[in-house]
């Protein structure tokens, strides 16, 4: 009994930062419905700001919370800073653009940080006049452990008045309830959507500070509370603060009992909690419907159109220039090196990557987090065929896209009845179960419980976890460089152009209906979920695909194919191009392959690469395509002239 | 009733239809039949319930009780996509069109989904009944912009692009909630004389709500009245004109508008 008392109490303790950074983010979300990137990094700036002020004047018991509270309001402030400087600017775009531009601030953080911190993990000092531990029923439990059980009801009742008691309170309340109230504000929507960043971030920054005692300050702090912000939020109900408190707790005592019971599979735990709760209650334990980017739809897409003549002459000439490279690589070796093959087809991989994902984020409008399943699934589908079947390379390659798709019509039959960012989420979710799976080679631990292990006893390995599988290689007529490099650029091209024709045809076009018009799709008789759900299998067949050609040309495959940052990547790629033209994924893939490339020599490339992303944002709020619609665009005849609103 | 040349068959019957929103009653034993070939008009005050009804008779809405019968056969908890594949039309209070897509796509996509080809992944939809969808877009008089993208297009014009693509499964009824909403008088004149014109030739029975009077007068077959959720009067346009409780809801402070987008 005293031992789950005293778990019950660490698992309150931890539901903490938990909770303050879920409900920054669940409030930012719920006013200006920007899905915030740079939330995760604004807790860690709360953590590094709030160690250096402890070190300053955090001796005494007074000192110590003053400079937690300090940390909080700059925190707040660099939130304001990023709301006047970027996202006001960009609260007009297409849905989502937001996302990428705050995507860009993480990278600009993580490397801010390093070059004032340092890359050292920083232990945090205890605090003041708590370093001792209580006695609970004769165990002893950390005081400080009891501060932060207290701090959560404390902020949440802070949070409850403020809502309730005060205007600006009220206000925020209407706008997350009423999308077309805050329109109708008009100018003092930008004050309320300052204010609201300022408490969000204060918030993450807050819970970063909190926790110093307990865990210090690291570069790795803003991607690992992120995924666990975003879950909680979800779980709560986007928008809900009390859904956040009570998803907190839940999961601050899952985490501590799960780690009873299965070591290193918390987050696991928390993703299969989110992916139940989804099913069961689609708008989470306290939330309400929801549609992503319902506050900024942006102009509407245009139809579409044959491509223009001199589009189709671009394109034409751009396929020929991949198709004669090689030959330029036999006769100018010193212009065009082995190494110019090896980046196109790494490019021609993560083109594709991206268009799948694109056929259904753009016609289809849904937005997966966690493309990375199909992308790595694929992948280790075909190497375990190799590895454990012996499958010629011919065989095992189309393993590939037919796991992928099978998986994706697996994890898809649960997902495309959710939309927006519940979608995303669940997509999320489920690509974090496929990480765990090979990341814990769970498949070896499943054996060894009927008896099936190593001569030691011993799990075998079977995705071989963080080892990955290697060793996977083409068969000889396709092991040449030459050889893979068409293989690869002619099997994207193709795969490309069969994805176009999907779309403009009207399978396509039915994706599209029901993006844009949910009721008049149901209304002509259209069984949305049964498209959406064979458009999902369809993506996340070409995705494998993608993987196919990933693997055969590095030859090993590793767990990270499938992490967030790798659905993340994908997803910054489409979002980058311009996810309102079939063109975009191609030009967001391209390039951002490329400056990964060109950056990733440099010391502080993530630096550069979040400003340049940003710089993008800015520059072409409608993705690198979006060009082709401006004034110099048309001129050049890449668009037509614009359509007369009536 | 004009379509005389028709037999009088009973397309839909309503029965006690019944919805409450938290304690409010929106629609309270709502009962009706509409025969082929008819322009029945449900009208009443903002609020009366008339979208309501609509929605349930169309499969948008659950309702709490009552019976709806299509050609005799009930199609209560079917969802939309179901009733549509039996025949029923619908046009949206605020019209529901896909914006990204040309007029004439629009009519495709219906006609399309009508003869089960959605999900045919190689020919370009722009290919598909393509004389077909012209042919509907002329008859609503659409057939000029066939080209423009229903984003940008005027609202009154968006209304006949609903009732083109309403019309692509040759409805045996059609649901119609303020077809003219938003239009200048004249044009709602025109569209209700297109309306009534393409209903007789082709034997459909008509559901509409209109806050014009003289459109509903000029059009209706029979009219009904609806107050607070309840069928207060129904008739001949010369009978509920002279109900007293009709003129009631209407010149006593109910204030009417129309329901265009705001
Ligand atoms: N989804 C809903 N949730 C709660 N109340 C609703 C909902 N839909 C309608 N109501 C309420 O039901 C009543 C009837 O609304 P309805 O839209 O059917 O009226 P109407 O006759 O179509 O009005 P109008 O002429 O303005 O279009 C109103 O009081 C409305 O507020
Ligand atoms: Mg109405």
């Amino acid at each position: 009994m005293a031992d789950f008392i005293v778990s019950l109490l660490t698992g309150l303790s931890s539901a903490a930062a938990m909770f303050l950074v879920a409900s920054g983010l669940s409030i930012i979300f719920g006013v200006t419905r920007i899905v915030n990137f740079a939330h995760g990094s604004f807790y860690m700036l709360g953590a590094y700001i709030g160690y250096t002020l402890v070190q300053a004047i955090g001796s005494a018991a007074v000192g110590f919370w003053a400079a937690v509270l300090i940390a909080a309001v700059a925190v707040g402030a660099i939130g304001v800073v990023m709301e006047i400087l970027l996202l006001r600017r960009i609260y007009r775009a297409p849905e989502l653009f937001q996302l990428i531009a705050t995507f860009g601030v993480i990278l600009v953080i993580q490397d801010v940080t390093l070059w004032v911190w340092g890359s050292e993990d920083l232990v945090g000092p205890q605090a003041p006049g708590l370093k001792g531990a209580a006695d609970i029923l004769g165990k002893p439990i950390p005081e400080y452990d009891l501060a932060l059980i207290a701090i959560s009801p404390l902020v949440l009742v802070g949070l409850w008045a403020l809502f309730k008691l005060t205007r600006w309170g009220t206000l925020v309340r209407a706008a997350t309830q009423d999308r077309q109230m805050v329109a109708a504000l008009g100018v003092n929507q930008r004050w309320l959507f300052t204010g609201v960043l300022f408490l969000g971030s204060a918030l993450a920054g807050l819970g970063g500070a909190v926790q110093i005692p307990k865990g210090g300050a690291d570069l790795l702090m803003d991607f690992n509370i992120l995924a666990v912000a975003f879950v909680v939020v979800v779980v709560g109900g986007m928008g809900s603060v009390f859904g956040a408190f009570w998803a907190a707790v839940l999961f601050g005592i899952l985490q501590t009992f799960g780690i009873q019971i299965l070591p290193n599979s918390t987050l696991v735990l928390m993703f299969l909690v989110m992916a139940v709760v989804l099913i069961f209650r689609p708008w989470g334990l306290l939330g309400m419907p929801e549609t992503l980017g319902q506050a900024h739809p942006g102009p509407p897409e245009q139809p579409l159109r044959p491509a223009l003549p001199r589009v189709r002459i671009l394109g034409g000439a751009a396929t020929a220039l991949l198709l004669a490279l090689p030959v330029a690589h036999l006769v100018l070796p010193q212009l065009v090196g082995a190494f110019t093959l090896v980046l196109v087809i790494e490019i021609m991989v993560f083109v594709l990557f991206a268009a799948a994902l694109h056929f259904i984020m753009g016609p289809g409008g849904m937005v997966s987090f966690g493309h990375a399943a199909y992308f790595g699934g694929g992948a280790y589908a075909a190497a375990l065929l190799v590895k454990f079947a012996d499958a010629p390379f011919e065989l095992a390659f189309w393993a590939a896209p037919v796991g992928a798709a099978l998986l994706a019509f697996l994890f898809g039959w649960f997902c495309v009845r959710l939309s927006g960012v519940y979608f995303a989420m669940l997509t999320l979710a489920f690509a974090q179960i496929a990480w765990a799976f090979v990341f814990q080679d769970m498949p070896g631990s499943v054996l060894r419980t009927f008896g099936i292990a190593d001569e030691f006893g011993a799990p075998l390995k079977i995705t071989g976890g963080d080892d990955g599988l290697n060793d996977i290689w083409p068969s000889a007529w396709a092991g040449t460089r030459i050889a893979y490099y068409y293989i690869a650029v002619g099997l994207s091209v193709a795969a490309l152009w069969i994805m176009r024709r999907f779309l403009y045809a009207p399978f396509g076009y039915t994706l599209r209906a029901g993006r844009d018009s949910p009721l008049r799709a149901a209304a002509i008789g259209i069984d949305l979920t049964r498209h959406r759900w064979l458009a999902f299998a369809l993506s996340g067949a070409f995705t494998g695909l993608a993987g196919a050609l990933f693997l055969f040309s590095k030859g090993s495959v590793f767990p990270t194919t499938l992490e967030i940052a790798r659905s993340f990547d994908a997803l910054l790629m489409v979002l980058l191009g311009g996810v309102q033209s079939l063109f975009g994924p191609i030009f967001g893939a391209a390039a951002l392959t490329w400056l990964n490339d060109l950056f990733s020599v440099l010391s502080y490339w993530r630096f550069l690469l979040g400003v340049t992303i940003i710089a993008l944002v800015l520059l072409l709020p409608q993705g690198i395509v979006g060009f082709a619609g401006t004034r110099l665009g048309r001129r050049l005849r890449l668009a037509r002239p614009e359509e007369i609103t009536a | 009733m004009s379509g005389a040349q028709h037999e009088r068959v009973p397309v839909l019957e309503v029965e006690s239809l019944s919805r409450s929103f938290g304690g409010v009653r929106a629609v309270d034993r709502v009962s009706f039949t509409l025969f082929s070939s008819e322009l029945l008009a449900m009208i009443g005050p903002n609020g009366a319930g008339k979208t309501t009804c609509f929605n349930m008779v169309n499969g948008q809405l659950r309702p709490d009780a009552g019976a709806v019968r299509l050609n005799g056969r009930s199609i209560l908890g079917l969802p939309p996509r179901s009733i549509w594949r039996l025949g029923v039309g619908r046009t949206f209070q605020i019209t529901a069109t896909f914006a990204s897509m040309t007029v004439r796509e629009n009519v495709q996509m219906a006609l399309v989904s009508h003869h089960r080809r959605s999900r045919a992944l190689w020919r370009p939809a722009r290919d598909h009944y393509f004389d077909e969808a012209m042919a509907l877009l002329e008859r609503v008089g659409m057939d000029r912009q066939y080209d423009r993208a229903c984003g940008v297009l005027a609202y009154g014009d968006l209304k006949r692009v609903e009732l083109a693509v309403a019309l692509a499964n040759e409805p045996g009824l059609l649901l119609m909630d303020e077809p003219t909403a938003g239009m200048a008088p004249r044009e709602r004149m025109e569209l209700m004389q297109l309306t009534t014109g393409i209903v007789r030739e082709r034997n459909i029975g008509v559901l509409f709500t209109e806050h014009d009077m003289d459109v509903v007068f000029a059009h209706a077959d029979r009219i009904m009245v609806l107050d607070r959720g309840q069928l207060i009067s129904e008739g001949t346009p010369m009978a509920v004109r002279s109900d007293r409780k009709v003129q009631e809801i209407y010149l006593g402070g109910s204030a009417v508008h129309d329901g265009g987008p705001a």
